[in-house]
């Protein structure tokens, strides 16, 4: 198990992500930000503050439960659904930014693709994930990446948030040193 | 969880799971969204062998919204009218692929039989069997009370509800007392001596033959209804009679507590066990109720038939080998 990001370097990635956020969306005002549960929310969060540190505007924020949408819900036993809580404006015509810990199959993006097409039309819908591990199963790229991290398949990424795990680290765990 | 015969087969983890799932069901039941792809390509069959509105069509609701396909079977008018057996007609479903057949029939104890035998691979979940259970409504009369009285939250601990009328007919009945007990809460029974069943000291409730006497101490009142066509053996000397001393009107409900909702599974006999004052006061979840049940359906689907279910289990070990 060896520690890829420390709590530091976490910190100066999501700091990074928030300017690029506001460098493409030539600001904050139209731009929603959505954390896919559960750490994208919490990612989502501190980038909302990151970007009220920066630009001293309240970034909309939101969460997207996806799993109602997922295409692996038959091979295993059911899920449990979590909040999906959008802005009162709505979606329509607004720069969407889905948040999510760690970017692997390309899976998750796709259901969530599904579902945001459910709950309006954004003018754009980019994506913002702190690990990108590789090994995508389907044809989609993140625009924000706090870090690459080549892995094998078999090993897994672990992201810890304080908010829900106590401490800020990222691991990777299965991997022979 | 594989079938939802009776709210004894759920432990109370399983029971807030349901309500849990159903909360974020509902929530987004209320946004634009509607439909979820979820259920697609899986078949759900409505098989009544008793009439029924709202439960069908609640059901059919939650399936369609889910994405299933929806088989509407019902007694009258099918090969079950032309006297075909329980387990030729469960046969003939399993022969088309129903993932969850969705069952309603007059002798308790059917759905436990259908799923038991398993002449169908599918979930079976209980719409209703005679005197005996229908977890969905009691599930769904949970929902309403958490959402009223505890924010969607936790069990129904430090809660005291009423059941009043026909409990010895009640399959409702017999579901809430056992579901509302099982989140903690205190159930007392409220009817005249000859609607009350044999054994009901058993059942854990307090028994009360005056709605009078326990109004005012309880959070949520549930009235049930008079079910006029098992009433010709004479259970009340007459429904005025009835109507008065256990019927809820204006007088009951300015008794009640501030906070205290009125309940009933419908269809409602107004001027019977509820007068119209009753049924539209600000009190009254009736409507909101239906809506919950959509809610609530929606949950069991989807963790019943949303999932893996022994079936795709069974094709994957297929593949393996």
């Amino acid at each position: 198990m060896s520690v890829v990001l420390n709590a530091a370097e976490i910190a100066r990635a999501l700091r990074r992500i928030a300017h690029e956020i506001l460098e493409k969306n030539h600001g904050s005002s139209e731009v929603i930000l959505l954390g896919i549960p559960t750490r994208g929310v919490v990612i989502a969060q501190r980038l909302a503050q990151e970007i009220l540190g920066i630009e001293n505007a309240a970034v909309a924020l939101g969460t997207l439960d996806i799993t109602m949408y997922r295409d692996d819900l038959r091979m295993r036993a059911p899920r449990p659904l979590t909040p999906t809580q959008l802005p009162k404006t709505g979606i329509d015509a607004k720069h969407v930014v889905l948040v999510d810990d760690v970017f692997f199959s390309g899976r998750t993006v796709r259901a969530a693709l599904d579902a945001l097409t459910e709950l309006g039309r954004p003018k754009t819908v980019q994506l913002a994930v702190l690990i990108d591990r590789g090994h995508r199963e389907l044809p989609i790229r993140a625009d924000f990446v706090g870090k690459n991290i080549p892995t094998a398949k078999a090993e897994s990424v672990k992201v810890n948030l304080s908010e829900i795990d106590g401490s800020d680290e990222v691991k990777i765990e299965g991997r022979s040193m | 969880m594989r079938d939802l015969l009776s709210i004894n087969d759920l432990t109370k983890d399983d029971a807030l799971e349901i309500l849990d799932t159903a909360v974020q069901l509902s929530a987004l039941s209320d946004s634009s969204n509607r439909k979820f792809p979820t259920l697609r390509g899986r078949t759900v069959v409505n098989l009544f062998f008793e009439d029924s509105t709202r439960t069908r069509i609640s059901f059919e609701a939650a399936a369609k919204r889910l994405s299933a396909d929806v088989i509407n079977f019902s007694a009258k008018g099918s090969s079950v009218s032309k006297g075909e057996s329980l387990k030729d007609t469960a046969l003939t479903l399993q022969a088309m692929g129903a993932d969850a057949v969705i069952i309603r029939h007059g002798s308790s104890g059917a759905p436990a039989q259908l799923a038991r035998k398993r002449w169908i691979d599918g979930a079976v979940i209980n719409a209703g069997d005679g005197t005996h259970e229908h977890p969905t409504q009691a599930l769904l009369d949970a929902f309403t009370i958490r959402r009223h009285l505890k924010k969607d939250q936790g069990d129904l601990a430090g809660l005291k509800i009423a059941v009043v009328g026909d409990v010895l007919h009640s399959r409702v009945a017999r579901s809430n007392v056992l579901l509302l007990q099982k989140l903690g809460a205190t159930v007392v029974l409220v009817a005249p001596p000859t609607l009350l069943p044999v054994g009901v000291e058993h059942w854990g409730a307090q028994v009360s033959f005056a709605i009078d006497d326990v109004i005012a101490e309880c959070d949520a009142v549930m009235m049930l209804r008079v079910q006029k066509e098992r009433m010709e053996d004479l259970f009340f000397p007459s429904e005025r009679e009835y109507a008065r001393n256990f019927g809820l009107n204006a007088a009951r409900i300015a008794e009640m507590k501030e906070s205290a909702i009125v309940m009933h599974p419908g269809p409602m006999n107004r001027g019977l066990e509820i007068t119209a004052e009753g049924a539209d006061s600000k009190r009254s979840v009736i409507v909101e109720q239906v809506a919950n049940g959509v809610s609530v359906r929606m949950a069991v689907l989807y963790l019943l038939i949303g999932g893996a279910t022994s079936r795709d289990l069974a094709a994957q070990i297929g593949d393996q080998s």
